[in-house]
């Protein structure tokens, strides 16, 4: 099999799968904080925020994330303007382009991701006792403080696995990215397809591969920390 | 352990549909299914091979052929014989092959399909179209789900090497879209520091880049339609492709937009065959010099690419 590709000087495959990861980081610190701020919404006693973020996960959860990824570019960025980046007049715009892409797409992925890491937020806590939260109230605590001191602590550590495979449902949707033209590893695999049609199963291979070898640790070394930080009941 | 496994695992099989909801997963299956295909056109080009009446009708060399297939091997001259073809063509390009909203299909591409199809001996009602996406035209041809290709196919060396064309039946060359307005934008030379727009993975952007203006920055999205409406909005300042592209893509707003027209490459449009169906590609030149001899050509060309001011060229030599 032909992997000439791999040495090319035209297609930069390591820094192609680099950027997939810049996306996974930042999307997924974004997902997290995002994730973790609806739960705490969708079990709070006012029914206002409760409603928004009810409202909030089901209608964002349920759209395709192709669909909200263009969004971000031709709806949020084309139509209404919306600037994630400076455009310096005079200087060339490809850095422009890639900041503006790059941070509309992890913009986009921190809105969709975030509503299943809330779920699952929301499922750990659901693993709390009722007694604990009860026994915080008592002792004179405000409802911020028990879920942050008492509740979420708990519930994090409860699920650490279903988290990890919402990083790593992350990690893969980072290739809807293309779409807007960040250059990540899709959009590489897409232009080496065009150029270098001949070499279709060496191509596959090495990008499949490349996915495997990022989400991979990310399971097995997630699924140790899960067992470690398990709450004993 | 086992359940993290398991989670491994199934990202791991989660992968093949790796470029999400786009279409390489589906074209993987490519290669394994040629095998046989190719095999079995190399075994028949052993044999003599037995003159049937469509390789008599003069079609010209084609030189990307290498082995001869007898009529009677080729798959287009033996679904034309029975009646059907399926033709796949683009379903996004104004002008050139376009699905209408009410389930009828317009454009050059689709007008020489139909010709090649009537001079092959099928009648409309015997075609059947099928979306040829640009990634997907070499896979649908491997595995023989399209008859031949009629979608702003391109003849390349590489693809040459998986694929017949006949051909071309139409030369195109890259150009530059811009707004109505624009003045500063004359060729691609003046494109440094300008936002150009194409389609992931197409090469035309990337020509730009390497030959004209190095400090040119290139967005893509997924379509052209995509791109011409970051054109309106004026987050690109111009979009590349095919001039007869542009140009269907001017015509569906009239006023608003322009083709340059300095085209700055050829394009040579060709038919996308099965490899090695010689006897295939000859009644196919042959249908498309016919086409140019009786008119249908230019009148196919005037009726569709015509109104948005294109201007008509000269018919191409076949073969």
């Amino acid at each position: 099999m032909d992997f000439s590709f791999l040495s090319d000087p035209r297609y930069d495959v390591l820094g192609a799968f680099w950027m997939t990861i810049q996306l996974t980081f930042w999307s997924a610190i974004g997902s997290f904080v995002l994730g973790v701020l609806l739960a705490g919404m969708r079990v709070c006693p006012v029914p206002i925020m409760r409603g928004f973020a009810t409202a909030y996960v089901n209608i964002v959860r349920n759209i395709p994330l192709t669909v909200i990824i263009i969004m971000m570019s031709q709806v949020l960025y084309s139509q209404l303007g919306l600037m994630l980046a400076v455009r310096e007049p005079g200087v060339n715009p490809q850095g422009f382009l890639n900041s503006q892409n790059f941070r509309l797409a992890v913009l986009g992925f921190i809105l969709y991701t975030s509503t299943f890491v809330c779920e699952a937020v929301r499922s750990g806590i659901n693993t709390v006792p009722p007694g604990q939260a009860e026994a915080a109230r008592a002792i004179g605590l405000k409802f911020t403080q028990v879920l942050r001191i008492i509740v979420l602590p708990q519930a994090v550590r409860a699920v650490i696995a279903p988290l990890a495979s919402v990083l790593i449902a992350l990690t893969k949707n980072t290739t809807v990215a293309s779409a807007i033209g960040v250059a990540e590893a899709s959009l590489l695999m897409n232009t080496l397809f065009e150029n270098e049609a001949d070499k279709f199963l060496a191509i596959f291979i090495v990008f499949a591969l490349g996915f495997v070898i990022l989400t991979l640790p990310v399971g097995l070394i997630l699924g140790w920390v899960a067992k470690k930080a398990a709450v004993r009941r | 352990m086992a359940t993290t496994l398991a989670a491994g695992v199934a990202a791991a099989l989660a992968l093949s549909a790796c470029g999400s909801d786009s279409t390489p997963a589906a074209t993987t299956t490519a290669p394994a299914t040629t095998a046989p295909a190719s095999s079995s056109a190399a075994a028949s080009s052993e044999a003599p091979t037995s003159a049937g009446s469509e390789t008599s009708s003069g079609g010209s060399e084609t030189g990307s052929a290498t082995g001869s297939a007898s009529a009677g091997d080729s798959k287009v001259l033996t679904d034309a014989a029975a009646g059907t073809l399926t033709i796949g063509i683009k379903f996004d390009q104004p002008g050139l092959g376009l699905l209408q909203p009410d389930g009828s299909y317009a454009g050059f591409d689709v007008e020489v399909a139909k010709g090649v199809a009537k001079e092959l001996g099928v009648e409309e009602s015997g075609i059947t179209f099928v979306e040829a996406k640009s990634a997907e035209r070499e896979g649908l041809i491997e595995r023989g789900e399209v008859d031949f290709i009629v979608a702003t196919y391109s003849i390349t060396d590489t693809r040459k090497e998986k694929v017949n064309f006949a051909g071309p039946y139409f030369i195109a060359h890259q150009d530059l879209l811009v707004k109505a307005d624009n003045t500063d934008i004359t060729g691609p030379e003046a494109m440094g520091g300008k936002i150009l727009c194409s389609v992931t993975g197409s090469t035309s952007a990337q020509k730009v880049k390497d030959t004209y203006a190095a400090d040119v920055a290139l967005q893509e999205f997924g379509t052209y339609s995509e791109c011409v409406e970051n054109l309106r909005t004026g987050v690109v300042e111009a979009v590349t492709t095919d001039d007869v592209i542009l140009a269907g893509f001017a015509a569906q707003s009239p006023g608003e937009f322009k083709v340059v027209g300095n085209g700055f490459s050829d394009e040579n449009y060709g038919i996308g065959l099965a490899k090695g169906d010689t006897a295939g590609t000859e009644a196919i030149n042959a249908a498309i010099e016919a086409m140019i001899a009786d008119g249908s050509w230019a009148k196919a060309l005037e009726d569709t690419v015509g109104p948005s001011g294109y201007t008509i060229p000269e018919p191409p030599t076949v073969g």
